[in-house]
C-alpha cells in the first residue's frame, strides 16, 4: 500500500512536470540549430511523444498482428492463409461472424431509433432535462456494471419455481414463459437480448446528439410548415427528418464502430456461451484461452477490414469539413 | 450548439408546444414515461436487490421487497467493503485510471498546439492519419504488445496499463483538442509572438488556459473510459498480476463464477458506479460538450 502510495505521488506530480520539461528542453535544444530550420524542426519536436506512443501502441503491433495472421499456432510458423480459411469454415467463427453483423444492424437500429423518438418527443415536454438524463446516465458506467444490472433483468429459475428475474416476473403475471433469455439461441434470440443491453446504454448517446442537431433547426421553418397545413408527422418527415440526415449518419457510424467493438456485454453476461460469440470476443477466447494466436490475430485483421470501410467513410467527411472550415 | 439566447429558445419551444394538437400531448407523455419506466427499471431492481439477503435474492424476485415484510439490509453492503477483495479493487481503479488521464492531455495538448499554430509540410495529411487511427480495433494490438512488455519484464505492472490507454486513448484526445484549440482567435498568438513570447510560453499561457472547457471534456471522457475499460486491464493485468486488477474485471469474475457470491454483485457494481455517477452529474455540461462538439460541428 505504501509503495503505491510513493508511486501514486511521484507520478501525479513528476509525469506532467517531466511532459513540460520536455517542452522547455526543445526550445533549448532549437537553440542549437540554425535559426532559419528551426520553425521546421519545432511541430515535429511538439508531436514526438504523440507520435511514438502512436507507433508503439497502434500503428506497429497492428502491422505485427496481420504478419502473424499467416502464421499458425507456433510463432514463425508460415501457414498462408489458412487461418482465414479456418475462419470461414469453422461453424464457432463463422457464427461470431453472423453474430457481429446482428449487432451492427440491430444496435444501430435500435440505438438511433429510439434515441432519435426520444430527441424529438422531449423537444416538446416541459420535464425536458430530466427525461434526457434517465435516458443518458447507462452511457456513464461501466458494460461491466450494466451486464449486473440486466443480469438480473434476465435471471431464470427452473418453471413452477418463483422467477426471480424482472422480465420472466412480469411474463409470469400473464401466465407465460419462463424464458431462458440468455440460452434460446432460436433464432439468435439471446444475441438480440444481448444487444438491448448495449442500445440500453447507447440511446442516449444518440439522443444528446440528435437532440443538439434538432435545438439547431430554426422554428421560423417549422412554423412556416405548420401554417401550411402540414400534420406534425409530415413536418417531421418533410422537414426535420432530412435536415437531421447528416447527424443520423455521423451518430449510426459511430455506433456502428461500437457495435463491432463490443466486446464486454458478451463476455459478463454470457461469456460467448449459447452460440453469442462476437468476432471482438472470440478473439480474445482463441488467443488466451485456446492459446491459437494464429486464429486470433486472423480475427483481429478482420474486426479490422470490417472497420475500414467506416474509417474511410470518416475520413471523407471530416476532409469535407475541414474544407468549409 | 449555437448561442440561441434562453429566452428566444423558451419561446421557440413553447411555440412548439402549443402546435401539436391534444390527443398527440397526451401521446408524447405516454411514450416518454414509459420509456423512462424502462430505462430506469433494471437499475431498481438491481438497487432492490442489493439490499437483500442472499436467500432472498435466490428465492423470490427484487419486487416483493416492495411491500412489507421488506427485510432490506445493509449487510451487502459493509460485506463487500469488509471483504479485501474488491476494496483493493476500487483503490486500483483508481490507481490505473488517474495517471492514465493525465499523460495523454499532455500529450495530446503538445501534438494538438503543433497541429493548430505550427506550418509544416504534410501537415493536414498527418492529422487525417491521426484521425483515421480513432478506429483501430484493440484487438489487433493486444499480442504484440503483451509479448513486447513480457521482453521488458513489466508484464502486469500498472505502468503497462498506464502507457496503453495512453495511446489508444490519442487519437481521440488530438482531435478534440486540435478541433478546439484550432478555433481559438488568430490575432491572440500573432500578438504574443509579436510580443516576443516563444511558443513555450504562447502555449502554456495562453492555449492552455483558454482551452480548459476542452481539456475538461477530454478528462471526463478519458477518466470514465479508463475506469469503465474491461478489456485492457483484463489482457494486460489479467493472467500476470490478478492483485492488480480493477473493480471491473474483479465484477467480471465474479458475475462469471458460479459458486455464489451473488448478493455481492448489486454493491460492487454500485461501488463501481458510484465515482462515474458523480462525475457525470456535476460535470454533464462538459460531458454533454465533448460529445457533441466531437460528433456535430457547426
Amino acid at each position: 500500500m505504501d509503495g503505491r502510495l510513493i508511486t501514486a505521488i511521484v507520478v501525479l506530480v513528476g509525469v506532467p512536470g517531466a511532459l513540460l520539461g520536455y517542452i522547455y528542453l526543445t526550445e533549448i535544444l532549437l537553440k542549437f540549430a540554425p535559426e532559419r530550420a528551426r520553425p521546421r524542426l519545432r511541430p515535429w519536436l511538439w508531436m514526438l511523444p504523440a507520435l511514438l506512443f502512436l507507433f508503439l501502441f497502434l500503428i506497429f503491433p497492428t502491422i505485427l498482428t496481420i504478419l502473424r495472421s499467416f502464421q499458425g499456432a507456433l510463432e514463425g510458423t508460415f501457414v498462408g492463409l489458412d487461418n482465414y480459411v479456418w475462419f470461414f469454415t469453422s461453424g464457432d467463427a463463422l457464427i461470431s461472424l453472423r453474430n457481429s453483423a446482428l449487432w451492427v444492424v440491430f444496435l444501430t437500429i435500435i440505438a438511433v431509433g429510439l434515441g432519435l423518438l426520444v430527441a424529438v418527443l422531449v423537444d416538446r415536454v416541459r420535464y425536458e432535462s430530466f427525461a434526457k438524463s434517465v435516458i443518458f446516465v447507462p452511457l456513464a458506467i461501466s458494460m461491466t456494471a450494466a451486464g449486473v444490472i440486466w443480469r438480473f433483468m434476465f435471471d431464470y429459475q427452473s418453471p413452477g419455481q418463483p422467477q426471480t428475474g424482472t422480465l420472466n416476473g412480469i411474463l409470469s403475471v400473464f401466465g407465460l414463459g419462463p424464458v431462458s433469455f440468455l440460452q434460446v439461441d432460436t433464432l439468435a434470440l439471446n444475441t438480440i437480448f444481448l444487444i438491448v443491453v448495449m442500445a440500453w446504454m447507447w440511446t442516449g448517446f444518440a439522443m444528446v446528439i440528435l437532440s443538439a442537431a434538432l435545438k439547431g433547426i430554426s422554428t421560423e421553418l417549422l412554423e412556416a410548415g405548420r401554417v401550411d397545413g402540414a400534420t406534425e408527422w409530415q413536418v417531421f418527415r418533410g422537414i426535420v427528418f432530412p435536415l437531421l440526415l447528416p447527424t443520423v449518419a455521423v451518430v449510426s457510424t459511430t455506433i456502428v464502430i461500437t457495435a463491432l467493438k463490443a466486446f464486454d456485454i458478451v463476455y459478463v453476461m454470457t461469456n460467448g456461451n449459447f452460440s453469442t460469440d462476437v468476432v471482438a470476443s472470440r478473439m480474445i477466447k482463441e488467443s488466451f484461452t485456446f492459446g491459437n494466436i494464429g486464429h486470433g490475430s486472423a480475427l483481429a485483421v478482420i474486426l479490422l477490414l470490417a472497420i475500414i470501410p467506416i474509417m474511410a467513410l470518416n475520413i471523407s467527411r471530416f476532409r469535407a469539413q475541414e474544407a468549409i472550415r | 450548439m449555437t448561442a440561441v439566447p434562453r429566452a428566444e429558445q423558451a419561446v421557440a419551444t413553447q411555440r412548439r408546444r402549443a402546435a401539436s394538437p391534444r390527443w398527440g400531448r397526451i401521446g408524447v407523455h405516454l411514450t416518454l414515461v414509459v420509456l423512462m419506466v424502462i430505462w430506469l427499471l433494471p437499475t431498481i431492481g438491481l438497487l432492490v436487490n442489493s439490499l437483500r439477503s442472499s436467500g432472498d435474492i435466490a428465492s423470490s424476485g427484487w419486487w416483493t421487497s416492495l411491500f412489507p415484510p421488506t427485510g432490506l439490509t445493509l449487510d451487502n453492503y459493509s460485506a463487500v467493503i469488509q471483504q479485501g477483495g474488491l476494496g483493493d479493487a476500487f483503490v486500483n481503479s483508481l490507481f490505473i485510471t488517474i495517471p492514465a488521464t493525465i499523460i495523454p492531455i499532455f500529450v495530446a495538448a503538445f501534438a494538438a498546439y503543433a497541429f493548430s499554430w505550427m506550418n509544416f509540410p504534410g501537415r493536414n495529411l498527418l492529422f487525417v492519419a491521426v484521425v483515421g487511427l480513432l478506429v483501430v480495433p484493440l484487438q489487433t494490438t493486444f499480442i504484440p504488445i503483451l509479448q513486447g512488455f513480457g521482453q521488458l519484464g513489466i508484464a502486469g505492472d500498472f505502468l503497462t496499463v498506464w502507457l496503453a490507454h495512453t495511446g489508444y486513448g490519442l487519437p481521440f484526445a488530438i482531435y478534440l483538442l486540435r478541433n478546439f484549440m484550432g478555433s481559438l482567435p488568430r490575432e491572440v498568438f500573432e500578438s504574443a509572438y509579436i510580443d516576443g513570447a516563444s511558443p513555450v510560453t504562447a502555449f502554456i499561457r495562453l492555449a492552455l488556459p483558454m482551452s480548459i472547457p476542452a481539456i475538461a471534456a477530454l478528462a471526463i471522457f478519458q477518466f470514465l473510459f479508463i475506469w469503465n475499460d474491461l478489456l485492457v486491464a483484463l489482457i494486460y493485468l489479467g493472467a500476470v498480476r490478478p492483485e492488480n486488477l480493477p473493480m471491473t474485471v474483479v465484477i467480471a469474475n465474479l458475475v462469471n463464477s458460479q459458486g455464489g457470491g451473488w448478493e455481492l454483485l448489486g454493491p460492487a457494481a454500485f461501488l463501481s458506479m458510484a465515482l462515474p455517477l458523480v462525475v457525470f452529474f456535476s460535470l454533464q455540461r462538459y460531458f454533454v460538450r465533448g460529445i457533441t462538439g466531437g460528433a456535430v460541428k457547426g
